[in-house]
This record gives C-alpha cells, sequence and structure tokens, in this order.
C-alpha cells in the first residue's frame, strides 16, 4: 500500500515537472529578447505564470484531497457546513491583492511600451496583401520584403529550408542602440508586424496609423510573422528584422541611397524586350502572383486571370491604369507608390507578354514616370 | 426511434374549451408533425440537443481538417484559402451551433422542471426560436457552395477583409447570423418570462436551483449584446452592398469601430457559453458531494458580477491594434478584476467538496474535469489580461489554448456532464457506466493531448489561422493533431452512449441520484411530456 | 404567482412556417444584393409570407385571449416578453449611437491629427475634421453638398411624433376610462400623424438624395445619416402597422377596460420608436 502511494506521488511528480520544467526551456517558452522592454514582457509573463502555478496547487491540491479523503467509498459521512463570511470575504480580498501586486509592474511596462517620443529615426511599415513596405522616413529610401521559401517547399517538393517560411528577400535592416519609432499602417486589410524578440507586436490598420518603438541591444537576425489574418496568404507574410552595429547601418543606407538615385537615372533609356520581361518576372512573382497565381490564371471571381485576358491586352490604357491606380472597393491596389516606375512599366510588359500573351509591346519606363509625376 | 422518446401523454390539460379556437385534434399529432409543430418545451429541448450534436460533429469536422493539415509543416491537403474557411467556420458553427443551441436546450428542458412550471412562458415563440435555427445553419453551410467560397476571414470578421475583401457569400453569413440572432434573442426573452413569471408557488428567486440563476443572467447578457451584433453586421452588409463607410477611414470612419462593436458583443457572448456551465456545474457537486453548495448567495452575487464586469472588458481583445494608453489600462484592469468572482466560484465548488460523502459517476466526473481544466484555461486569460504580456501572446496559439480550455473541457464538459445528468430524467435509464467512463477518460487524455500543446507553440511564436508554420513548431502540433484525432473519435463513443441510453437501460428511479434535492427529481423517470401542470407547492430548503 | 393551471397551447403550424418564411426572404435578400434581381421575386415572397404567418399567428393569439383562455400570470409572461424585446431593441440602437459618438469624438479628430492617435494624419494631410462631415478624407468619396437643416422637415417630424405619443396616450386613457369611441378618434388620429411621419420622413430623404448630395455612399455622415433615420423609419413603419391593427381590434370592442394587453404593448412599443426619435433628432439633426 505505501509502496504503491509513493509510487502514485512520485509518477504524478514527475508528470508534473516534466512540462513545467520543459516549458522554461527555450524554444517551448516565451524568448525573453534583445530590447529591454521584451525583457519586461518576459519577466511580467514568468511572474504571472508562477502566481498562477502557486494558486493552481493550491486549489487543486485542495480539490483533490478532498476527492481523496472524503471519498464515499472510503466512508465519508456528508457533513452539512456551508456559508463562512470570513472564509468568504478571505478568498476575495486575497486573490484582489494578489492582482495589485500584479498590475503595478503591467502598468509600468505598459507607460514605456507607449513612449515612442525621442526616437533617433523612423521606419514606416506598410502591410500589404501579402508583403512589407519599409520606408525610411526621410531618408529616401523605401523597399518591399516579401517571403523567400520557394514554392516547391511548401509544396513538399523540395527539403524545407533552417528558416522556412521566415525568410524574406530583402529584411528590415536596423541599428543597435538607437531607438527606432516604428510607424505602422496598411493599404488594404488589417495586419499585424511581429517580431517576438523584439516584444513588438502592432497592428497595421488601413487608414491610420498606429506607433511603436524599439531599441535593440544585440546585433542579429530576429524573425516573425504576420499576426493578424489578412487573408490567403497570410501565413506566408514573414518579418525579418537584421539589427547591425549603428556604423554599419550607416553604410548600408547610404549605399541604399545611392542605388535608389541609380535607379532613378535609369528612367530616361529606352528599355529592351528581355530586359523587361526579365525585371517583370521578377516583380510579378514576388508580388502579383500571390493573387494572380505564377501563371497568371488568377482565382475568379474574386481575382481575375490576366493570362488570356483578351480584354485587358487590348485595352493597353486600362492595363497600365490598373496597376497604377488599383481597382477602388476591390483586392487590387495600386502600385503607384510601392513600386518604382521601371517596375511597373517591366511588370506590365511580362503581363502582356507572357503565358501566351502575346501583345507584343513594350511599356516603357520613362513613360511611366512621366504619368507618375502628373 | 419516436418510440424511446417521452410518451405522450393522452389527455391535454390544457386543451382550449371555449369558443373561438382554430379546431386542433385532441392529441398532439404524432410521427415527424410532432417534432414540427410541437409546443412542448420537452421536445422542443430534445430538438435543439440533437441540432447541438449534429452541429458539433460538423464543426468537429471542420476542426479535424484544420489538425490534418497542420499535422505536418507544408501544405498538404487544403488551400489556404480553404483552410481559413474551415477555420471560421468550425469557430462560427461550434459557437452559435453547437454550444449555445445546446445549453438552451437544456434550459428548455429542464428550467421548468426545476422551477415547476408547466412549460416555457411562450411555447409558440419557443418553437419558432428553434425552428429559426436549422434555417440558418442550412444557408450558412450553403455558402461552401458559392462562388468564392465560405466566408475566410475568421469568426470575428474583422472589416475591411470581412467587407472591400470578402467572397461574395459574405452577405449570406450575414444574413443567416441574423437569423441565428434572432432566435436567440427570443429564446432568451422566453427563458427570462419564464423564470420570473412561472415559478412555483413559494420558490423565491434565491431558491432558485443555480442552473435556473446562471440562466437568468445569461438570457439578459443575451438580450443586451445580441443586438449590438446584428447591428454591426448589418453596418458591414452595408458598407459591403450600399457603398457606405463604416469602416473605412477614406470616409471618415474606422476598420476598429468594427472591432469594439464586435467585442461589445462578443466578450459577453464567451460568459453566455459559460455562465450556464457554471450552473450546471453547480447543481452536480452538491449532489455527488452529498452536502449543499458552500455559498448559495456568495454564487449568485458572483455570477452577477462576472455578467455586469463582461461589458467593461471588450477591448482586451484589441490591446495590440493601437488603443490610447487610458484604454488599455482600463481594459487591463477590468479584466483582471473578473478573477475575483470567478475565484469565488473556484473556491465555493472545492469547499463544498470538502467533507462531503463523494462519489464518482460519469456526471460528476466531467463536472470535476471542468473545474480542474477550465480553471487553468482561466489562469491562461489572466496572463492574456495582462495587456504588456499580451503584445506577445495576442493572435498565436496561446490565445487558441486559453479559449479552447474554457470552451472545450469548460463549456462542452460542462455539456457533458448536464447530458450525464439528466439523461436518466429525459430517457429513465441510466446511460451505460462502463461506456461514459471510457468516454470520460478517453476525452480528459484527448483534450488535453490536443490544447495543452497549443501554450507551447503560441508561446515560441506561432500565429493562429495559419495553414502551415515554421519547423520549430512541428512537434508541437503532431501532438496536438494526434490528441485532436483521439478527442474527436472518443466523441462518437459519446453517441453511443446516448443513443443506448435512450433505446434502454438500467431502469432510473425519479429521484435517480441519491443526493439530487431539486424539483426536477420529484417527477417520474422519464418525465411524462406534461408535467407540474397544477404548479407543486415548493418548500424552500434551508440554504 | 397564481395556483391555477397555466394555458399552453396546442402545436401550431405558425412557428415552423414563420421560420421558413423568414429564412425564404433572407435567401432572397441575400440573392437580390449578391446575384441580382433573381432574388427578388424571392424576397417579397418571402417578405409576404413573413406578413401572412404573423397575421395567422396573432389571429390565434387574439383568438385565445378573446376566448379567455389567458389569466392574469399570461398576461406577465406577455409583459415580461414584451418589455425584454424593447430593451433588446434599445440595445440595437445603441449600437448605432455608439457608432456615430465614437466617430464624432475619437476617428474623425485622430484622422485630422488630434488626440492619443493623432499620428494618423500622416495619411491624410489636407483633412480638417468636422461635422457634419463635408469632405471626407479619401479623394474618391465625395461628401454631402450641404446637410438638412434641423428646424425644417426634422422639426416637423418631431413635433408629429412627440404628439402621436401624446394622442396615444390620451386614446389610452379614454380606454382605461370605457370611453370606447374617444379611445377610436384618438388612435386614429395616431395612426394617422404616424403616416403623416412616413411621408414627411419620405419627402426629406428625396430632398437630401436630389438636392443635398447626402447618399448612403457620401463618407461617414451619410452613412450614419441614413443607417439611424433608415432604422427608425422601419421601426416607425412596423409601429403603424402595429397600431392600424390594434385600431382595427378596438374598432371590433377587443379590448375592456382593465384588460387590453395588446393596445399597452403597442403603446410601449410606440412610445420607445418616440423617444429614439429624440435622441436622432438631438444627436443626428442638432448637434
Ligand atoms: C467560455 C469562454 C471564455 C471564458 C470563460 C473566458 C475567460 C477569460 N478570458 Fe477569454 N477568450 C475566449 C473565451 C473565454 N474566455 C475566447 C473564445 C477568446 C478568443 C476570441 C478570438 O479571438 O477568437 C478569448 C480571448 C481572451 C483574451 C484576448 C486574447 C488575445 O486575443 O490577445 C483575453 C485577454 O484578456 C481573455 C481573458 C480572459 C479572462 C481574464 C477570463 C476570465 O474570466 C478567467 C477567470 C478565471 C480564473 C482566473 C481562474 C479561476 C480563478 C481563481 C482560482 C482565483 C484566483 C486567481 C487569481 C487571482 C489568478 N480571453
Ligand atoms: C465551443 C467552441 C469550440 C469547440 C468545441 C472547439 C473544438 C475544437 N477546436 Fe476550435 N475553435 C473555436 C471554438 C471551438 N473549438 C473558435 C471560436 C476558434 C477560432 C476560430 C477563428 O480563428 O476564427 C477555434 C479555432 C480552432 C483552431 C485554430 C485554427 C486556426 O487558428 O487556424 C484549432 C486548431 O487546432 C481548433 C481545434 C479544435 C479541435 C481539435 C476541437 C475539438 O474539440 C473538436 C472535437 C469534435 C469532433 C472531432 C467532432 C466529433 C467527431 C467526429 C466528427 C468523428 C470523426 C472524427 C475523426 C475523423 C477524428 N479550433
Ligand atoms: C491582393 C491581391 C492582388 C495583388 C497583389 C495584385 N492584384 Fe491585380 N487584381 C486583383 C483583383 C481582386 C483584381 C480584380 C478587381 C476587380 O475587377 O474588381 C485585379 C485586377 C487586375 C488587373 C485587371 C484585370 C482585368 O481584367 O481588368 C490587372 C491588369 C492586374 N490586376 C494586374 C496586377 C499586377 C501587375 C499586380 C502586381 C504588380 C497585381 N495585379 C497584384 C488583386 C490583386
Ligand atoms: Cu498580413 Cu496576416
Ligand atoms: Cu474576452
Amino acid at each position: 500500500m505505501r509502496m504503491r502511494k509513493r509510487l502514485v506521488w512520485t509518477a504524478s511528480g514527475t508528470a508534473m515537472g516534466v512540462p513545467v520544467s520543459g516549458a522554461l526551456a527555450s524554444g517551448w517558452n516565451m524568448p525573453v529578447g534583445v530590447t529591454d522592454l521584451s525583457r519586461d514582457i518576459h519577466g511580467l509573463h514568468m511572474a504571472i505564470f508562477w502566481i498562477c502555478v502557486v494558486i493552481g496547487i493550491v486549489v487543486f491540491g485542495a480539490l483533490f484531497y478532498s476527492l481523496f479523503r472524503y471519498r464515499r467509498s472510503r466512508g465519508a459521512k456528508p457533513s452539512a457546513f456551508h456559508e463562512h463570511t470570513t472564509v468568504e470575504v478571505i478568498w476575495t480580498i486575497v486573490p484582489l491583492l494578489i492582482l495589485v501586486v500584479i498590475a503595478i509592474p503591467a502598468t509600468a511596462t505598459l507607460k514605456s511600451m507607449y513612449d515612442a517620443s525621442d526616437a533617433d529615426m523612423e521606419v514606416m511599415i506598410t502591410g500589404q496583401q501579402w508583403r512589407w513596405r519599409y520606408e525610411y522616413r526621410g531618408e529616401e529610401v523605401s523597399f518591399i520584403s516579401s517571403l523567400a521559401t520557394p514554392r516547391e517547399q511548401i509544396a513538399g517538393q523540395q527539403e524545407k529550408g533552417e528558416h522556412y517560411l521566415l525568410e524574406v528577400d530583402r529584411s528590415l535592416v536596423l541599428p543597435v542602440d538607437r531607438k527606432v519609432r516604428l510607424l505602422l499602417t496598411s493599404d488594404d486589410v488589417i495586419h499585424s508586424w511581429w517580431v517576438p524578440e523584439l516584444g513588438v507586436k502592432q497592428d497595421a490598420i488601413p487608414g491610420f496609423v498606429n506607433e511603436n518603438w524599439v531599441r535593440i541591444n544585440e546585433p542579429g537576425i530576429y524573425r516573425g510573422q504576420c499576426a493578424e489574418l489578412c487573408g490567403r496568404d497570410h501565413g506566408f507574410m514573414p518579418v525579418v528584422v537584421e539589427a547591425v552595429e549603428p556604423e554599419r547601418f550607416d553604410a548600408w543606407l547610404a549605399e541604399r541611397q545611392a542605388e535608389a538615385a541609380e535607379a532613378a537615372m535609369g528612367l530616361d533609356r529606352e528599355w529592351a524586350m528581355d530586359e523587361l520581361m526579365a525585371r517583370g518576372e521578377q516583380v510579378y512573382g514576388t508580388i502579383c502572383a500571390s493573387c494572380h497565381q505564377p501563371d497568371g490564371s488568377g482565382n475568379p471571381p474574386v481575382f481575375p486571370a490576366l493570362a488570356g485576358n483578351q480584354a485587358l491586352l487590348d485595352d493597353r490604357e486600362r492595363h497600365i491604369e490598373t496597376v497604377i491606380d488599383g481597382i477602388a472597393g476591390s483586392a487590387m491596389p495600386g502600385f503607384a507608390n510601392t513600386l518604382d516606375p521601371a517596375e511597373i512599366a517591366a511588370v506590365i510588359t511580362y503581363e502582356r507578354n507572357a503565358w501566351g500573351n502575346e501583345a507584343g509591346d513594350t511599356v516603357q519606363p520613362s513613360a511611366i514616370a512621366e504619368r507618375l509625376a502628373d | 426511434m419516436a418510440s424511446h422518446l417521452p410518451p405522450k401523454s393522452t389527455t391535454q390539460h390544457s386543451q382550449p374549451t371555449s369558443a373561438g379556437v382554430a379546431a386542433e385534434p385532441h392529441s398532439p399529432p404524432g410521427g415527424l408533425k410532432r417534432w414540427l409543430l410541437t409546443t412542448n418545451h420537452k421536445d422542443i429541448g430534445t430538438l435543439y440537443m440533437l441540432l447541438s450534436l449534429a452541429m458539433f460533429f460538423i464543426g468537429g469536422l471542420f476542426a479535424m481538417v484544420v489538425r490534418a493539415e497542420l499535422f505536418q509543416p507544408g501544405l498538404q491537403l487544403v488551400e489556404p484559402e480553404f483552410f481559413n474557411q474551415m477555420t471560421t467556420m468550425h469557430g462560427l458553427i461550434m459557437i452559435f451551433g453547437a454550444v449555445m443551441p445546446a445549453f438552451v436546450g437544456l434550459a428548455n428542458w429542464m428550467v421548468p422542471l426545476q422551477i415547476g412550471a408547466p412549460d416555457m412562458a411562450l411555447p409558440r415563440l419557443n418553437n419558432f426560436s428553434f425552428w429559426l435555427l436549422p434555417v440558418a445553419f442550412t444557408l450558412l453551410l450553403s455558402t461552401f457552395f458559392m462562388p468564392g467560397g465560405a466566408p475566410n476571414f475568421g469568426w470575428t470578421s474583422y472589416a475591411p477583409l470581412s467587407t472591400t475583401y470578402s467572397p461574395p457569400s459574405t452577405t449570406f453569413f450575414i444574413l443567416s447570423l441574423h437569423l441565428a440572432g434572432i432566435s436567440s434573442i427570443l429564446g432568451a426573452i422566453n427563458i427570462i418570462a419564464t423564470i420570473l413569471n412561472l415559478r412555483a408557488p413559494g420558490m423565491r428567486l434565491m431558491d432558485m436551483p443555480l442552473f435556473v440563476w446562471t440562466w437568468l443572467i445569461t438570457a439578459f447578457l443575451l438580450i443586451a449584446v445580441m443586438p449590438v451584433l446584428a447591428g454591426v453586421i448589418t453596418m458591414m452588409l452595408m458598407d459591403i452592398n450600399f457603398g457606405t463607410s463604416f469602416f473605412n477611414a477614406a470616409g471618415g470612419g474606422d476598420p476598429v469601430l468594427f472591432q469594439h462593436l464586435f467585442w461589445f458583443f462578443g466578450h459577453p457572448e464567451v460568459y453566455i457559453m459559460i455562465l450556464p456551465a457554471f450552473g450546471i456545474v453547480s447543481v452536480i457537486i452538491p449532489t455527488f458531494a452529498r452536502k449543499p453548495l458552500f455559498g448559495y448567495a456568495s454564487m449568485v452575487y458572483a455570477t452577477a458580477s462576472i455578467a455586469i464586469l463582461s461589458f467593461l472588458v471588450w477591448a482586451h481583445h484589441m490591446f495590440t491594434v493601437g488603443l490610447p494608453l487610458v484604454a488599455e489600462l482600463f481594459f487591463m484592469y477590468s479584466t483582471m478584476l473578473i478573477a475575483v468572482p470567478t475565484g469565488v466560484k473556484v473556491f465555493n465548488w472545492v469547499t463544498t467538496l470538502f467533507r462531503g460523502s463523494i462519489t464518482f459517476e460519469p456526471p460528476m466526473l466531467f463536472a470535476l474535469a471542468f473545474v480542474v481544466l477550465f480553471t487553468i484555461g482561466g489562469f491562461s486569460g489572466l496572463m492574456l489580461a495582462i495587456s504588456p504580456a499580451d503584445f506577445q501572446y495576442h493572435d498565436t496559439y496561446f490565445v487558441v489554448a486559453h479559449f479552447h480550455y474554457v470552451l472545450v473541457p469548460g463549456a462542452v464538459f460542462a455539456i457533458m456532464a448536464g447530458v450525464y445528468y439528466w439523461l436518466p430524467k429525459w430517457t429513465g435509464h441510466y446511460p451505460h457506466l462502463r461506456l461514459s467512463q471510457w468516454h470520460f477518460w478517453l476525452s480528459v487524455i484527448g483534450v488535453n493531448l490536443t490544447f495543452f500543446p497549443m501554450h507551447f507553440a503560441g508561446l515560441a511564436g506561432m500565429p493562429r489561422r495559419i495553414p502551415d508554420y515554421a519547423l520549430q513548431f512541428a512537434d508541437f502540433n503532431m501532438i496536438t493533431s494526434i490528441g485532436a484525432f483521439l478527442f474527436g473519435l472518443s466523441q462518437l463513443l459519446f453517441v453511443v452512449v446516448v443513443v443506448m441510453c435512450v433505446r434502454g437501460g438500467e431502469k432510473a428511479p425519479a429521484r435517480a441520484w441519491d443526493g439530487a434535492e431539486d424539483l426536477e427529481w420529484t417527477v417520474p423517470s422519464p418525465a411524462p411530456l406534461h408535467t407540474f401542470e397544477t404548479p407543486p407547492e415548493f418548500v424552500p430548503r434551508q440554504h | 404567482m397564481s395556483g391555477g393551471s397555466y394555458y399552453v397551447p396546442p402545436s401550431s403550424k405558425w412557428p415552423v412556417l414563420a421560420s421558413l418564411a423568414l429564412g425564404a426572404m433572407m435567401v432572397g435578400t441575400g440573392t437580390l444584393l449578391v446575384f441580382g434581381v433573381v432574388g427578388m421575386p424571392v424576397m417579397v415572397v418571402g417578405l409576404l409570407a413573413v406578413l401572412a404567418v404573423m397575421t395567422l399567428w396573432f389571429r390565434d393569439v387574439i383568438h385565445e385571449s378573446r376566448g379567455g383562455l389567458y389569466d392574469a400570470q399570461m398576461d406577465r409572461s406577455f409583459r415580461w416578453g414584451m418589455g425584454w424585446f424593447i430593451f433588446s431593441e434599445v440595445m440595437f440602437f445603441a449600437a448605432f449611437f455608439g457608432t456615430l459618438f465614437y466617430v464624432r469624438t475619437f476617428a474623425l479628430p485622430w484622422l485630422d491629427g488630434e488626440g492619443a492617435k493623432g499620428v494618423a494624419a500622416l495619411l491624410w494631410p489636407d483633412f480638417t475634421a468636422s461635422w457634419p462631415l463635408l469632405e471626407p478624407p479619401g479623394e474618391g468619396i465625395e461628401g454631402p453638398r450641404d446637410v438638412l437643416s434641423p428646424w425644417q422637415l426634422p422639426l416637423v417630424n418631431t413635433l408629429i411624433l412627440v404628439g402621436s405619443s401624446i394622442t396615444l396616450t390620451v386614446a389610452h386613457e379614454a380606454l382605461k376610462e370605457g370611453y370606447r369611441t374617444t379611445a377610436r378618434h384618438w388612435l386614429a388620429g395616431t395612426v394617422l400623424l404616424g403616416l403623416c411621419f412616413i411621408v414627411v420622413q419620405g419627402v426629406e430623404y428625396y430632398e437630401a438624395y436630389a438636392h443635398y448630395g447626402l447618399t448612403l455612399q457620401a463618407g461617414i455622415y451619410g452613412a450614419t445619416f441614413f443607417l439611424m433615420t433608415g432604422f427608425h423609419g422601419l421601426h416607425v413603419i412596423i409601429g403603424t402597422i402595429i397600431l392600424i391593427t390594434i385600431l382595427a381590434r378596438v374598432v371590433r370592442g377587443h379590448f375592456s377596460r382593465d384588460d387590453h394587453f395588446g393596445f399597452e404593448a403597442a403603446a410601449w412599443y410606440w412610445h420607445f420608436v418616440d423617444v429614439v426619435w429624440i435622441g436622432l433628432f438631438t444627436f443626428v439633426y442638432v448637434f
């Protein structure tokens, strides 16, 4: 009997212990993160977790004790006691006090999360179905960041890489030790920009702007995902932040600025069909394919096919207009602010000449640039 | 099957005798017509329970599709588009089709019996409330066959994904929700009128069984918030079809306004799904502990406090949408407060067990599992309430784990406890003991295997509503899926038990459980179609 | 709590038919909105069926009531039922009033750069908040050219509706005193005022669309304006139909001095509609 009892206790002890110690192992628990705030949040998380564990042990302990001790099969006779004001007052007040104890640090943490003042720099983050656009405000640098995992890996035709679904073509590069104010908005539906190790999750609401901020303590690559259901490819909208030393960041930014200036120059010249098609295929693949499908077949009735869309091929003007301005009231966004003129020209050219479409004409970046200037 | 259901009474007590009433046959119609045309609260209760069971299976099937797709990383079975439809419809069907109708069904059966009333206050309206539901859910399920498929924006339907960017079927989804909403409102009105007006002579409000009390308060919540849901989905309908701009900043509206209105409904809604569960458990535990509930009055006050607080906490679902700091603080504090009255309930249950004389019949097993597992779900709820931490938890599987703990081993287990508890009253037979025990243990194991690992997946960073995930979440998901299949399959046992119990089994006396005290145990088992035609004299028990 | 036996109606076909009819109406409406006019006939048939079933259902209720099957306890059930139903309607309108206040006190100032969420103005540099909102933030959305003055038709309608509440109360008092004919006249007057309200509202809508550019599509002002006045108008129409039914019953001598809950329920509803209007007049038109 004794043996058995001890066995039961050990077994249940292990049963309790394994998940608890497991929970504290990394990969099972909330990451501590690399910002002061993420550490505070983690601290709060652990504090409330342990409080719950303790309350749980007390409550469940009393419960299982009663179940065991007052079984009828053990001959327990029911007593009829009920209502006891002191006890009731105690078990109202004590939880209340516990809550106050948690509320105090929670309030402090929340206040600092809301204080985005005195930032060293600002990044505007715009969600789009299903990618992110980053704009370093006042620096003339902006780019789009979308999923880099090949479709073959998703479909299971290729071995999945280490950072499956958490890799992008261009990451957001941020300096460490500088306070970065994040401004979030969206072009279409609500998205949510989340990087667990930065302790930042903030919704991007179309038509409104949300603020948050981050000061990263350690260089590294931090991965996250869109955290608000935003349509079909919500699961394929990762965030990757590359935190680098401030000097490296400044150099990187200068490089990007030079690149942008160069791209602006390329507008004057005449682009060849091949060149446009190559660039266009790339743009189409990262941006348009999510809705219109890689083969241009769309997903009617919501997403129209572009392949074999004769009406569209016949109306070049409408094609250009649609891509620049989008179609109001539908999921089709305008790309005037998202893509540069060369990219717009290239993708239109591509659509008009790929998948058996044979418009045969090119759309020149200079023409698009002119239209955008109006 | 019909022959195993409660026998029809041969004499209709209340047949209209006076002139002017449309000629009716003197006994209620038989066969299908009996069920279509019934005004009897027990028949209608049965209909609700059957509908709920069917919906539980349909919603469960959708969950199985979700779990099968998530068994491994990568896209295997379904397209992301369809996955989103599965998630959305699973949530909608489980909430509006399985849990809510189950509680209404239990109320229909048991509230009149527990207060000594001959029927519901407005019996024809009662039947109307029921039949709206099959119509509503047929319409809802038909959206699968429309171009663009079923709703795919989550049960929370956030604008503008659910307006500008939604499939054409959304309009039908809105209209079907209107029907379900009308049903809930009318059903709730009926329950309130019954409780307030039809109690047996001598029964004061503070003498009512707690199941009745919790339903009284739930009905109030329903009437207060279902119209708000109706209002907000109407605004969706107009944004979609009439070009209004309620949820569109370009016209001066705000997508976040949708969320405020939705959660003003949505949070009380989750308590609508748990308060009757509290009631059931508060009735079952004293029965099998053979000891009165420790604090009857404080249970009533706690329930009322939870209901009142539930109107003040809605934005805890919106901590990351960018609320002003004061709002964030207010909603954090108010949400945390709910732990206090809920704690009162948990402590009461435990204290009721203390120094009782406890046995472990199937209803008691489910009720006990409820106490433990609901509390775990409540703990994670409290963690979510800590706004700064919720910035990390929000929209991850940690939330999914939280709400399944309160909903599945919470609401659903309470429903099962109630069904096991009252089956003898409904059918005259005890449910098969061995099979019930198997059902219980498989369910408990399955439910924890399914939902416990979700906490870890969420903390490790897995967002919800995604059809595919990064490799580090693979193990948790596989365990969860296995648990889900186990839990799902064990529900087939439940059906077996219920069917067997309807068809036969050990005969139950009027007082089927020796510790049971309430009025329903004074009528024969199975309860005849008409009970308490003349109100019973109620003698209050000392609480 | 009375001791006697409570009236439980025999089985009835109206509830099932009512839900089918309502379902048909919803299917028709949805089809009309999504797939085009093919839905129209279904919707109309559904609506007519709903009305027909309700008529027949209420006929049964009236017969039972006339047949003396309802006791005081039943009367209380009806009272609770109607009272809570009106409460649900209150909450329905509360959602709309909440919308109005939210937009005016939070959303618009934020878009204009005011308050805690003022950063939103980054996206709408040219926008200035005002109420009534004549120029919505977005390019594509045309605001109303002007808004209706509260002191013309809306004031007339306020007087009509307040007046109708008074006439209805007079009719009720008369009924309670047993003056049937007086009651009938004042009730008929109430119905007439209800009809006047509907007509005036119709004229106002016409004006709004034809001369003011105030439409459903005219930004949030148009949206809230039509949402709130529209649902209110719908309730006036329903209320008027109820009053007409009650009038017909008064004419037939259905109500007695102390047993006329049908009348009272209609009156409660009407007063509720009136109170909502006062709210609308204040917050939609005047302020
Ligand atoms: C039956 C349904 C139900 C119930 C009862 C609850 C109960 C609670 N819920 Fe839950 N909740 C949901 C259903 C439910 N919830 C659903 C469906 C969602 C997700 C919706 C969606 O997005 O799809 C959700 C989401 C949700 C969120 C949003 C998370 C997010 O999206 O980021 C939050 C945040 O505060 C929350 C909090 C709580 C709290 C504090 C309680 C409290 O009521 C719990 C109180 C209970 C206890 C605390 C345990 C017992 C108490 C004691 C033993 C006393 C002592 C304890 C202490 C002092 C710690 N819930
Ligand atoms: C009361 C409500 C309720 C109930 C009972 C359940 C029950 C279950 N839920 Fe529920 N769930 C919700 C309410 C509920 N859920 C809500 C509101 C959401 C959010 C939706 C949203 O994001 O919009 C959600 C979301 C949700 C998700 C997240 C989806 C996502 O984010 O993409 C998952 C994932 O695992 C899940 C799983 C399950 C499982 C496995 C069960 C199981 O308990 C189900 C068990 C039942 C059965 C399986 C049916 C019976 C058995 C058979 C049909 C026999 C055949 C069985 C087999 C073949 C195995 N649910
Ligand atoms: C978020 C989804 C989405 C993305 C991304 C998207 N589109 Fe579209 N597109 C749509 C939808 C939806 C329509 C149809 C709108 C309508 O007609 O209502 C559409 C329509 C079009 C049309 C007009 C087709 C016709 O027959 O009129 C063209 C051309 C087009 N898209 C090109 C593009 C290009 C080029 C890109 C990428 C640079 C792109 N789209 C990216 C959703 C998208
Ligand atoms: Cu973007 Cu989810
Ligand atoms: Cu909530």
